[in-house]
């Protein structure tokens, strides 16, 4: 059993294992459906037999913007780019793809993840996944 | 179109759409009570509506919650049983379903359903983060995805997939605007031309200023009976004959395609089942034009053309005042506005009009069927109904 099995399959374990710089998702025992975000119950099968497991952090790019207008918390940061990427492993994950001109993105480019330990001083107080080229 | 209709308007009020500098949500919504009331002089308010539901969608606004006794204390109609319904930006368009629950119940004979927001006393920044509330926190919100953000990552995929073209989601903005600047409670009473359209800054790309709807002060609302009780209040019914809602994944990332809104299309095809309507025999619609692009998908969900070709349709000008199905006659959010909370009974106000004949410049010929389709945030929820003139 991989470590971190005890925790429950919540988001918050979820960004727990960001801050260790793992991609983790449950996986259902029963059917072997990736859950991304986690949840409690298998959403195809209802089963409550969980496995964590540790995903490959690379994905293909298959939406994206650029915002220009930002709400307040991330004024400093903008224009930033954001996307939709399926990963992998098969789930798709929103996040920021940054080390990147936004003018440079294209959909289908592969992206891997990466990690920013920065823990907001605010609620939830979470680290953050990020995309970046490969 | 033999079915019973489900419930009967017998009178709206609408109250000026815009920058309502200085007045509180509470005193606009009695601005449209106080035309519904006017319109239908055989309606008592204090002995006859016996409940109310409103819309609206962030008490972090005015930091007032507790909207329902709120405007009922305000419209003198205490002590009436009232109650807040939330479902973002489809939040007037779902009390006006669950008026027509209480109807069906049999427990009311008369409601009254309706909606506000006040918008424009904060900051864009402000505005932004309370709208984006109304999409998922964890993983959306949380990675600096706005409103418009969620909407251009499906106009990029749309255009990606079907090649739909940034000229073709401007060309809803100069129609709808075209059609605000006929609609004297309109925010923005002003024609666009394509080229300032394409050429406003950027919101979030492809996303520019005019691909998205205005942030506005108003208030909505209708007051609804049983049919067979309809001709004690009014000669000019209309009837609700269809109604339809669904819900989907929170986070747009986890829905199964990103160039349409599968709320939107099972709520349709629920409505229009209920109405044994078929699409293209609706003689007017007023869609959740929140983003351009949101017209687009509309079209293709709500059956109007193929899906794809919501860029074809808008040139062929099938949508247009004189076009074969005219869509957001009232201006759309686009250019009425879009005070969240009222939009859904505003879209409703705009059909009871068209289909009463009252809706001037703007009035569709022998309009006798309508539709309304109101989404909630980036189509967690989807609530369409269709009207047919008594």
């Amino acid at each position: 059993m991989p470590e971190g099995n005890a925790l429950p399959f919540t988001i918050e374990s979820f960004y727990k294992f960001v801050g260790e710089r793992r991609l983790m998702a449950a996986k259902c025992v029963e059917c072997g459906t990736l859950l991304l975000p986690p949840r409690p119950t298998c959403v195809k099968c209802s089963s409550k037999d969980l496995r964590w497991i540790e995903l490959l952090k690379k994905g293909r790019l298959i939406t994206y913007t650029v915002i220009h207008t930002p709400p307040v918390q991330f004024q400093s940061m903008a224009p930033y780019v954001v996307g939709i990427v399926k990963l992998v492993d098969g789930p798709m994950l929103p996040g920021m793809i940054r080390n990147i001109k936004p003018e440079e993105v294209k959909i289908d480019m592969n992206l891997k993840v990466d990690f920013d330990a920065t823990l907001s001083s605010k609620w939830p107080m979470w680290p953050r996944y990020f995309f970046r080229p490969l | 179109m033999t079915s019973k209709p489900l419930a009967t308007i017998v009178s709206g009020g609408l109250s000026k759409f815009g920058r309502l500098k200085g007045k509180y949500a509470r005193e606009i919504f009695m601005e449209a009570a106080e035309e519904a009331f006017n319109r239908c002089l055989n309606l008592d308010p204090k002995r006859d509506i016996e409940a109310l539901f409103i819309g609206l969608m962030g008490e972090s606004y005015e930091r007032q919650a507790h909207t329902g006794p709120t405007m009922v204390d305000w419209m003198n109609l205490l002590p009436l049983p009232a109650a807040r319904i939330e479902s973002a930006c489809a939040s007037s368009g779902v009390a006006l379903r669950y008026g027509i629950y209480a109807l069906l119940s049999g427990m009311h004979d008369v409601v009254m359903v309706g909606g506000a927001e006040k918008m424009t006393h904060r900051t864009t920044p402000e505005v932004t983060e309370f709208l984006a509330m109304g999409a998922d926190f964890p993983f959306e919100q949380w990675n600096g995805i706005t409103f418009p953000g969620l909407y251009a990552l499906m106009a990029t995929a749309h255009m990606h997939r079907y090649g739909t073209r940034e000229e073709q989601m401007a060309m809803v903005a100069v129609k709808n605007h075209r059609n605000g600047a006929l609609n004297p409670k309109a925010h923005m009473r002003r024609e666009v031309t394509l080229e300032q359209a394409m050429s406003s800054r950027v919101i979030a790309w492809p996303l520019k200023l005019y691909d998205c709807s205005l942030i506005s002060d108003g208030a909505s609302c209708l007051i609804l009976t049983r049919p067979e009780l309809a001709g004690k209040f009014t000669d000019t019914p209309v009837h609700i004959i269809g109604s339809g809602q669904a819900s989907d994944a929170i986070g747009i990332y986890e829905r199964s395609s990103l160039t349409n809104l599968a709320a939107s299309k099972k709520a349709g095809r629920e409505a229009y089942k209920m109405a044994g309507v078929k699409p293209r025999e609706i003689d007017l619609a007023e869609v959740h034009d929140c983003f351009t692009i949101a017209e687009i998908m509309a079209y293709e969900d709500l059956g109007l053309c193929r899906p794809g070709e919501g860029g074809s349709l808008l040139e062929e000008g099938v949508t247009t005042l004189e076009g074969e199905i005219p869509v957001n006659t009232s201006g759309g959010l686009k250019a009425k506005g879009h005070p969240v909370g009222a939009t859904g009974t505003a879209q409703a106000y705009e059909v009871y009009l068209q289909l009463t004949g009252g809706a001037g410049e703007r009035q569709v010929k022998g309009a006798e069927t309508g539709l309304t389709h109101n989404v909630g945030g980036s189509g967690a929820s989807a609530v369409v109904h269709i009207y047919r003139r008594g």
